[in-house]
């Protein structure tokens, strides 16, 4: 296949940047979408031009790394993967491909289409965590019956790989669904309910200090998601916020 | 609390509910001017000068749509502030309504007819009762109402309103629940309640207006 890339390039994050054309011939359909974006960095070293700095990792959709925005949609226009899990196949011959950096305040440009979501980390430490005791005498987690439905719904919460597609997506740069997804994963098991009130007053309140914006609940972040996260996670957030709140 | 982005997302949510049941009291006093000036006459009467309608639930319901609106715009530029560089290319119709993307406009209309039925109705009756202080006539309701539509250039704003009503609703209806934390078993017998509401009320309030005016004129 033969394509155009139109690349945003930006040196650094107090540079301003801009979309670059490429071309870019002989891509197999088979490739993955970053074998694609090393075969046209190899070109342009090459050629002795600046390669397009992108983030990736683990290539197989885990670890939320890879965090392009293709074609007016996070990881690209297909449903459930990541940007490392798109495959050329889902492009034709002479398409134009729009790669850009996952655009929110708090997700600044280091480099190119590699962005800072250092803001995540953050969250997290406020309060996505379950305290325990690790000096011997921790209780096995398997001894606490915990029923299957509610399982399963941690589970799914849990899967959040922090990719912030649901960021990039979302018109508002809201971070609902990644807080809610942690949020979740903890208060709907017994060990995380102890720090419920807590996790959500803090994890929130750091959320609203990062500078994301208020969801308006278009859904957008649920469709983009690479791991179907639920907006049931967000209802289930508001709600136990609401109480955290009351409560005090 | 009202400083946090979730208490700002449950506070439009309230506000917004609050608006629908107005809404649908409004709707169900409206329509029996179709069926009965006597009902009509005597419910606006009621609802003109009862004083527990007048100075509780009248003042609360334009608290109500201040806040909602003033809550509104707060929302929008936080939310355009948070994304300062925009995307080259952004297909939001591809993972979301165009409804629930442009609440704002569809608000700005609402806002812009509700400064028109003020003008219409609220202005008027305030006159009439608290200015110049006329006598009390229990059957002025009706004839009031269908003198306000003989104009085809103002039935044309009103349906073209309504319109925008019905959108608005369309996704601020079920998304409130979803605010204020509930998505379970019942979200899905919300979403089909929101469809009908938002269909049933607005083309109801279109009804009201297009059959006055075909009254008059005829």
């Amino acid at each position: 296949m033969d394509l155009t890339l139109k690349i945003w390039r930006q040196a650094n994050v107090d540079e301003d940047g801009k979309i670059v054309n490429y071309s870019i011939s002989d891509v197999s359909p088979d490739m993955s979408f970053l074998e694609m974006m090393d075969m046209h960095n190899e070109q342009l070293i090459n050629k002795g031009e600046d390669p397009v700095a992108f983030d990736h990792d683990c290539r197989e959709g885990i670890c939320g790394m890879c965090s392009m925005f293709i074609n007016g949609e996070a990881h690209g226009p297909d449903r459930l993967v990541t940007t490392c899990q798109l495959h050329m196949r889902k492009f034709k011959d002479g398409d134009t491909i729009v790669i850009e950096p996952f655009r929110a305040n708090a997700f600044p440009v280091i480099k190119d289409l590699a962005v800072d979501r250092s803001a995540f980390d953050r969250i997290q430490q406020a309060g996505g965590f379950i305290s325990v005791n690790t000096s011997g005498n921790t209780q096995d987690a398997n001894a606490i019956p915990i029923e299957k439905h509610d399982a399963d719904k941690a589970f799914d919460a849990a899967t959040c790989i922090g990719c912030g597609a649901c960021v990039a997506s979302c018109k508002n740069a809201s971070a609902m669904l990644f807080v809610s997804a942690k949020v979740s994963q903890y208060s709907l098991l017994p060990q995380g309910k102890v720090e419920a009130t807590d996790r959500v007053l803090n994890m929130v309140k750091q959320m609203d200090e990062e500078g994301f914006g208020n969801c308006t609940n278009t859904g957008a972040c649920e469709v983009e998601c690479p791991k179907g996260i639920s907006l049931e996670n967000v209802a289930r957030m508001n709600s136990e916020y609401l109480y955290a709140s009351l409560k005090g | 609390m009202i400083k946090t982005s979730i208490a700002r997302k449950v506070a439009m949510a309230l506000s917004g509910l609050f608006l629908i049941l107005f809404l649908g009291q409004h709707f169900t006093i409206n329509i029996t001017s179709v069926f009965s000036e006597k009902t009509f006459n005597m419910l606006s009467h009621f609802m003109g000068n009862n004083p527990l309608v007048q100075f509780i639930l009248q003042p609360i319901l334009i608290f109500g749509v201040i806040f909602h609106f003033i809550m509104g715009f707060v929302l929008q530029i936080k939310n355009t502030k948070a994304r300062k560089q925009n995307y080259e290319s952004f297909k939001g119709n591809s993972n979301s309504s165009w409804i629930s993307r442009n609440m704002i406009l569809s608000g700005i209309v609402i806002l812009s007819f509700l400064g028109l039925h003020f003008y219409d109705f609220w202005v008027p009756e305030i006159n009439y009762k608290y200015v110049e202080f006329l006598p009390n006539d229990p059957d002025r309701y009706y004839i009031e109402l269908v003198h306000k539509f003989h104009s085809p250039i103002r039935v044309l704003i009103y349906c073209l309103s309504f319109v925008f009503l019905g959108l608005h609703l369309l996704h601020g209806f079920s998304s409130s629940f979803q605010s204020v934390g509930m998505n379970n078993k019942y979200t899905n017998g919300i979403k089909f309640l929101t469809v009908a509401f938002s269909i049933f009320v607005p083309v109801g309030f279109i009804f009201i207006a297009i059959f006055h005016h075909l009254n008059v004129v005829n």
